[in-house]
């Protein structure tokens, strides 16, 4: 199990794994946004918990299709599943390196891009509670979306459009938290609501991910 | 323990294409099967590696015994031959991979990345991979493609010290190894009958 997570970690790290692809896109967005939305800073204050976590969203959705896209072409996956470990325990593991390699190096510049978007003081702590917490699960429900269109021929469209509606939830509520926050309001019913589905996904969904995974292994 | 097969049929795809399979292999003994391309082989050997549920029949020796090698050597291009095989290793909880690299003669190349090996260094540490999962079943898959002569003798020597060792063999492959203990199996007399599928595989 560690040294699954360790190859996955050395191959992301490696040429050609995709390690900064997310980081990048999230710069990019969080970048772009004040230069189209114009210079009032009001108005971007506003949005910013709001473009954090969509910019933090998609950077985790473009990277999805290699947790296991690449292990599939050349073979690994198939070697795997006749491996002593359990596909719940593979699927875990994918879902945690592409946690530790997307979603934390995210979470971690959030407040960096804050600044480049007005963020109001009060909400600094709280980008990074939200991400914090909601980003394991866009990792793990991004799983469970690869292991269904693992096999598929260009299934970065069919993964993106199944994992989508999924992932709203998660975004109503983080963003939610990251608002409250930055306003200086309550947190506490959207925090729980978060911390509810990161949790919920986190606990039951790598049995479904295994679970798709076997069926198309077959 | 023999890996045992009982009246196996296996499907590719919803398709049904052998049934009425019986055989054993017992340990020290490896068994060839021979068949036309699309006859079935490899869908036979992803069922018996249990990547695959079987049409009919069951399997028995098989499951947490086996150590599969495909088509694809499962190699990753950005690590080098030694990462490589110490991965597998550790999945299977081993630690030694020194005789799998000497014993395919990789130790030149362990410090190369897989991707600059040739197509047949490739294959090589795609076999070198089964020396160190320590499993006694080896299910191979049209093992010697790419290889030249002189690594098929290296590999043909690998299956005959596994064999040695108390370890059975079942692989697919059109050449001949020069190994005395094998036996061949023609799977042709195997084909199956078309059938109507009562369920849609699709849908389980």
């Amino acid at each position: 199990m560690i040294s699954l997570l360790m190859r996955d970690l050395r191959l992301a790290v490696r040429a050609g794994g995709g390690f900064g692809l997310g980081l990048a896109f999230f710069l990019i967005v969080t970048v772009l946004v004040p230069l189209g939305v114009g210079p009032e800073t009001g108005l971007l204050a506003k949005i910013a918990p709001g473009i954090l976590w969509i910019g933090a969203l998609l950077a985790c959705l473009l990277s999805l299709d290699r947790i296991f896209a690449l292990d599939w072409e050349d073979g690994s996956l198939d070697l795997l599943a006749t491996a002593p470990l359990p596909m719940e325990g593979i699927v875990s593991i994918k879902a945690l390196a592409h946690w530790l390699t997307t979603g934390l190096p995210l979470v971690i510049v959030a407040p960096g891009l804050g600044v480049l978007l007005s963020l109001p003081q009060g909400g600094y702590f709280w980008i990074v509670v939200s991400l914090l917490l909601g980003s394991p699960a866009l990792s793990v429900i991004g799983t469970f979306g690869a292991a269904l269109t693992v096999g598929l021929k260009r299934g970065g469209l069919l993964l993106s459009l199944l994992v989508l509606p999924l992932y709203v939830p998660t975004l109503v509520f983080g963003a939610e938290v990251a608002r409250r926050g930055a306003e200086g309001f309550a947190v506490q019913t959207p925090l729980l609501m978060l911390a509810g589905i990161s949790f919920g996904a986190v606990a039951l969904l790598p049995f479904a991910s295994a679970a798709v995974l076997r069926i198309n292994l077959r | 323990m023999d890996l045992q097969v009982f009246d196996l049929a296996v499907a590719r795809g919803g398709v049904p294409v052998l049934e009425g399979l019986n055989f054993s292999l017992a340990e020290g003994r490896a068994l060839v099967l021979r068949g036309p391309n699309g006859s079935g082989k490899t869908t036979l050997l992803r069922t018996i590696a249990g990547l695959q549920p079987a049409l009919e029949g069951r399997v028995e020796g098989a499951g947490e015994r086996i150590a599969y090698a495909a088509h694809a050597d499962g190699l990753k291009t950005a690590l080098s031959v030694t990462e490589n095989l110490s991965f597998w290793a550790q999945v299977f909880g081993k630690e030694d991979i020194s005789a799998a690299l000497q014993g395919f003669d990789l130790v030149d190349l362990a410090h190369r990345p897989a991707g600059s090996l040739s197509a047949g260094q490739k294959r090589r540490l795609g076999l070198a991979r089964l020396m160190v999962t320590g499993r006694p079943v080896w299910v191979l898959d049209e093992p010697t493609v790419s290889l030249d002569a002189a690594s098929v003798a290296l590999f043909a020597e690998a299956v005959r010290g596994h064999l040695a060792a108390g370890g059975a063999a079942l692989m697919a492959t059109h050449i001949d190894l020069g190994l005395d203990e094998a036996e061949l199996f023609d799977v042709g007399p195997y084909k199956a009958k078309p059938r109507v599928s009562a369920q849609d595989e699709a849908f389980l």
